[in-house]
């Protein structure tokens, strides 16, 4: 007799993706790789000032040169386009939001903002010919400093925002007053998180395509969010939605940057609209750091109270979060909802307070990037409760043990007015530490400190908010959407199946994750299932892929229209086994008569017998397709533990990483390998924060990090392997338990590496310094420091 | 004032008349191979990597001119029928991409990397990776990628390509 080994299930197996051979033989097709007939190339004139007026535009050199199709500027657009609308209209917050059109008329408020547009035969003429056109400005004073900006006597952007404030945001709970009046240690710190440049590698772009006859405008489109671009393109011109058409085809990373509408989008379309031909806009690199949305750029003014045992009794602060020369589409989300309600993180915290000011300045529009106001809060966090370690004298890692929330597995209430949904952050911790050997190394620290080696060991637990989330949340803070998610499982006769979803993956890898998920609900081979994403003419509405949410609420949907079909094919099967329905049984693809599993229907039966429906159940229609437009009922709370270990070099200042550690917990996962990427990819990015990236204005608003000659992204020979591990706590609210993994490794590695080279730094006395941590930055703080005993 | 090129593309030629500023990516693009990519326009990001004469060169800081007479592989001339090389398998075994925006790049980098060194190191691999970036993977499987391929003795005389 043989034994079979229980198939492996395929939800959890580190499968190749499906993705992948079309990429790796240069047959995958990205925006700028469209080319349509009669197609004609665009090239947009930026402004060189951060702020000035436009006097006056002499397109008429423009206009002769050699294949130019048309040229236009502010007017013709002020003519055919509204403005470009913000979509998170936060309440309460005395929003303003000022006119942001998609070709400057008066004013440019910042270094990129649209002047004109040449339309030419040949993407090189077009560029030709933008050097023709003649601008006359008058320079304005600029101001770019989101605090300076919010300051009396400052330059002035927008009449409807007096003082330059967009928004108040605030958010209480707790007595905080009463926390501060009465503890015994106080600490604060003044934290600038630098603005950044998301840099997907893939730049912005767009091809639209108008046919006058029908009326019907297509867009193809560098977006995150297909169906929210075919929303605000529909109110931006008019175009009704049944005749728009947005296609998100392959997408070079987004990272939040691909999120919003920018100028350029709308130019392009415009552009086609008028012309009656095929417009393609491609950014280059140099313009997609001016006019494609940035990051961060909060200046945080932050105090903590505790007690003498370095438990936490209260957080209280001030953040001005520079938005840029406009409000992009998210944008006012990003420093409020995202981030002030995560102010307590994993901690047990009674009191906090946090004004939050959205501040305009003159510079290039802030929305999303990789964490989007979570890791703004975690920094704060982390770095106050370093601070505090450092103060009372205890262990940074024990300080964090004395403060972390005790295991729950359904619902938690913070003093945010957030409900986690579950969390074990100890066991987060304890894993990171034991697996870098945290004792030892503190043991080693202090053996290099003796020879004049300077190590330093980062420790960070964080959780982050994710799965956005439940439309009526949405809807309550102002968001002007739903953030449900949608998917359609159809299975063909043959049992090959398509599953169309609203969601637009752009490199996380969901054509295969969701493949496995199907497969493993129905017991179809994953080879046989192909995820369709990105086409609204062909997916169902669903709001994108952001906020790490495609799996957390994308996933969810699947899920549920899966087991819709599960429990139709259940019923065919009982039918034809003329067996109740009560005593079918389902494993492995075949749905058996219970204690006779030789009568079964297998899945691939089912599914001709639907289709072809010559013997259906009365009252069963046929086919075999099932649709889930799923709202969640709350948010997903992903956590974990960070270590990083770093060496500096006081003779240099240059901080070596030498080690990182990351135990995330993302729930069950569908694909650890894919699981792991996003790790490397998210850790990474946060390090590129706290030691090399920083988006440079100078006073009159000259963006001085323009190409990525001067914007220091990671490179490959700057980083260590990341050693990635994970706990599992499922959401209790999922179907599947999952929680999101996108963001959390962004979230958690910028304090972590932050602190790791404080603490390498204390020898010296550096007790405060601005990210990122360069080498000149580092040396300065060493060789200026007066308290130097080491 | 145009010049005439003949550079022969995955094994096939192209005789043309070109603008003398024409770089080699914009001609192989306008040639319909879209696979070559262009990431920056300061030859920082290593996307337009492709093989001139089996070595590596950055197609945006090319001319189309200079490529006269060469013998020019991109990422669509190295699978066969549909048959990965060793190279670009590796990268698929060990999720060695991601958005899939830098891959032809890197796969020309890592193939440039054993060209000249068949068993790197991974600090030489990442030193080696230095000229092209990635925003996506951190790197990490991508050096993973390149010592799987070093390890598969299916990659032995990796200067091939057509």
């Amino acid at each position: 007799m043989t034994t079979t080994a229980a198939p492996a299930r395929v939800f959890g197996s580190g499968i190749r993706r499906r993705e992948d051979p079309r990429l790796l033989t240069g047959t995958a097709r990205y925006t700028a790789d469209f080319s349509l007939p009669g197609m004609v190339h665009a090239a947009i004139l930026r402004s060189p000032h951060g702020h000035a007026r436009i006097r006056g535009i002499d397109m008429s050199r423009a206009k002769a040169a050699p294949g130019v199709v048309a040229v236009f500027t502010g007017a013709d657009t002020e003519a055919g386009l509204k403005c470009i609308p913000c979509a998170w209209l936060l309440p309460n917050a005395g929003l303003n939001v000022a006119p942001y059109r998609a070709i400057a008329t008066d004013v440019v408020r910042y270094v990129g903002d649209a002047v004109a547009v040449v339309v030419a035969a040949s993407d090189y003429q077009a560029y030709d010919a933008l050097d023709l056109i003649e601008v006359d400005y008058e320079p304005l004073p600029a101001v770019v400093d989101p605090q300076k900006a919010a300051a009396a006597g400052a330059p002035q952007l927008h009449p409807e925002a007096p003082g330059n404030v967009a928004f108040h945001w605030t958010v209480a709970g707790g007595d905080v007053d009463a926390a501060f009046n009465s503890a015994p240690v106080v600490l604060r710190d003044r934290i600038i998180q630098q603005r950044l440049i998301p840099t997907a590698m893939e730049p912005r772009g767009a091809v639209a395509q108008f046919t006058p006859a029908t009326g019907e405008l297509t867009l193809w489109n560098t977006t995150q969010n297909p169906h929210i671009v075919r929303f605000i393109l529909s109110v931006v011109t008019g175009v009704p939605e049944d005749r728009l058409r947005v296609v998100a085809p392959e997408v070079g990373g987004g990272f939040g940057s691909k999120i919003p509408q920018i100028q350029g989008d709308f130019i392009t379309a415009f552009c086609s609209m008028k012309l009656g031909r095929p417009v393609k806009w491609i950014e280059t690199r140099s313009e997609n750091y001016q006019s494609t949305t940035h990051g961060r750029d909060h200046v945080q003014e932050v105090e903590l109270a505790a007690t003498k045992d370095g438990r936490i009794l209260g957080l209280r602060c001030t953040v001005w979060a520079g938005m840029g020369g406009y409000l992009s589409t998210a944008a006012p989300g990003i420093p409020t909802i995202l981030h002030g309600l995560m102010l307590s993180g994993p901690y047990q915290v009674p009191a906090v307070k946090e004004d939050v000011y959205g501040v305009y300045t003159n510079t290039t529009p802030v929305e999303a990037y990789r964490g989007a106001g979570r890791p703004e809060a975690t920094f704060m966090l982390e770095r106050m409760l370093d601070l505090l370690a450092h103060k009372i004298e205890v262990d940074p890692a024990e300080v964090r043990r004395r403060n972390l929330i005790p295991p729950f597995d359904n619902g938690h209430d913070v003093v945010t007015g957030l409900t986690y949904d579950s969390g074990n952050y100890q066991a987060a911790l304890d894993k990171a530490l034991t697996h870098v050997g945290y004792e030892n190394l503190r043991r080693d620290q202090a053996a290099a400190r003796e020879q004049g080696r300077y190590l330093g060991i980062g420790v960070s637990t964080y959780v982050e908010i994710c799965g956005l989330g439940p439309s009526q949340v949405a809807g309550a803070v102002g968001f002007q959407g739903g953030l449900w998610e949608s998917a359609i499982v159809r299975v063909h006769p043959s049992g090959k199946v398509n599953v169309f979803i609203g969601a637009s993956p752009h490199g996380q890898g969901e054509e295969t994750t969701f493949a496995q998920v199907v497969a493993d609900e129905l017991g179809f081979a994953v080879s046989d299932v192909k995820i369709v994403h990105g086409d609204t003419d062909n997916t169902p509405m669903g709001w994108g892929t952001y906020g790490s949410r495609t799996t957390a609420v994308g996933g969810a949907a699947l899920a549920v229209a899966t087991r819709k079909i599960k429990e139709k094919a259940k019923l065919l099967a009982s039918h034809l086994l003329e067996a109740a329905i009560e005593d079918m049984d389902y494993a492995d693809g075949k749905f058996f008569v219970k204690g006779s599993p030789d009568r079964f229907k297998t899945i691939q039966d089912i599914s001709l017998l639907a289709n072809v429906a010559w013997n259906l159940p009365q009252g069963m229609e046929a086919g075999l397709e099932a649709s889930s437009f799923y709202d969640p009922p709350n948010f997903t709370y992903p956590f974990g533990a960070h270590v990083a270990v770093v060496e500096v070099d006081p003779a240099t200042g240059k901080v070596q990483l030498q080690r990182y550690v990351a135990v995330d917990d993302c729930g069950p996962q569908i694909n650890p390998v894919i699981v792991e990427g996003q790790v490397h990819g998210g850790v990474v990015q946060g390090v590129g924060q706290a030691l090399w990236e920083e988006a440079v204005y100078d006073d009159n608003g000259q963006l001085l990090t323009g190409s990525l000659t001067d914007y220091a992204i990671p490179r490959a020979d700057l980083l260590p392997d990341i050693e990635v591990l994970s706990t599992v706590t499922p959401s209790p609210h999922h179907p599947l338990g999952v929680k999101g993994i996108g963001e959390a490794g962004t979230i958690a590695s910028t304090a972590t590496v932050y602190n790791a080279v404080m603490d390498a730094l204390q020898p010296f006395g550096v007790e405060s310094l601005r990210m990122p941590l360069t080498p000149e930055r580092v040396w300065r703080a060493i060789n200026l420091t007066a308290k130097k005993d080491a | 004032m145009k010049s005439a090129v003949s550079i022969s593309v995955n094994g096939r030629r192209y005789e043309q008349e070109v603008e003398p500023r024409l770089l080699l990516v914009h001609f192989l693009r306008d040639a319909g191979l879209t696979g070559t990519k262009i990431g920056c326009d300061t030859s920082q990001c290593g996307a337009c990597t492709v093989l001139m004469d089996g070595v590596a060169v950055k197609s945006c800081t090319t001319l189309a001119v200079q490529a006269d007479g060469t013998s020019v592989t991109t990422i669509e001339g190295l699978a066969e029928n549909g048959e990965l090389t060793p190279l670009q398998d590796a990268f698929w075994a060990t999720h060695g991409l991601q958005c899939g925006f830098c891959t032809p790049g890197m796969v020309f980098a890592a193939h440039e990397i054993l060209r000249t060194n068949p068993n790197p190191s991974p600090e030489q691999i990442r030193h080696g990776l230095e000229g092209n970036m990635c925003r996506c993977t951190g790197y990490q499987n991508i050096v993973r990628a390149v010592q799987a391929a070093a390890a598969d003795p299916r990659s032995a005389g990796i200067g091939g390509g057509r």
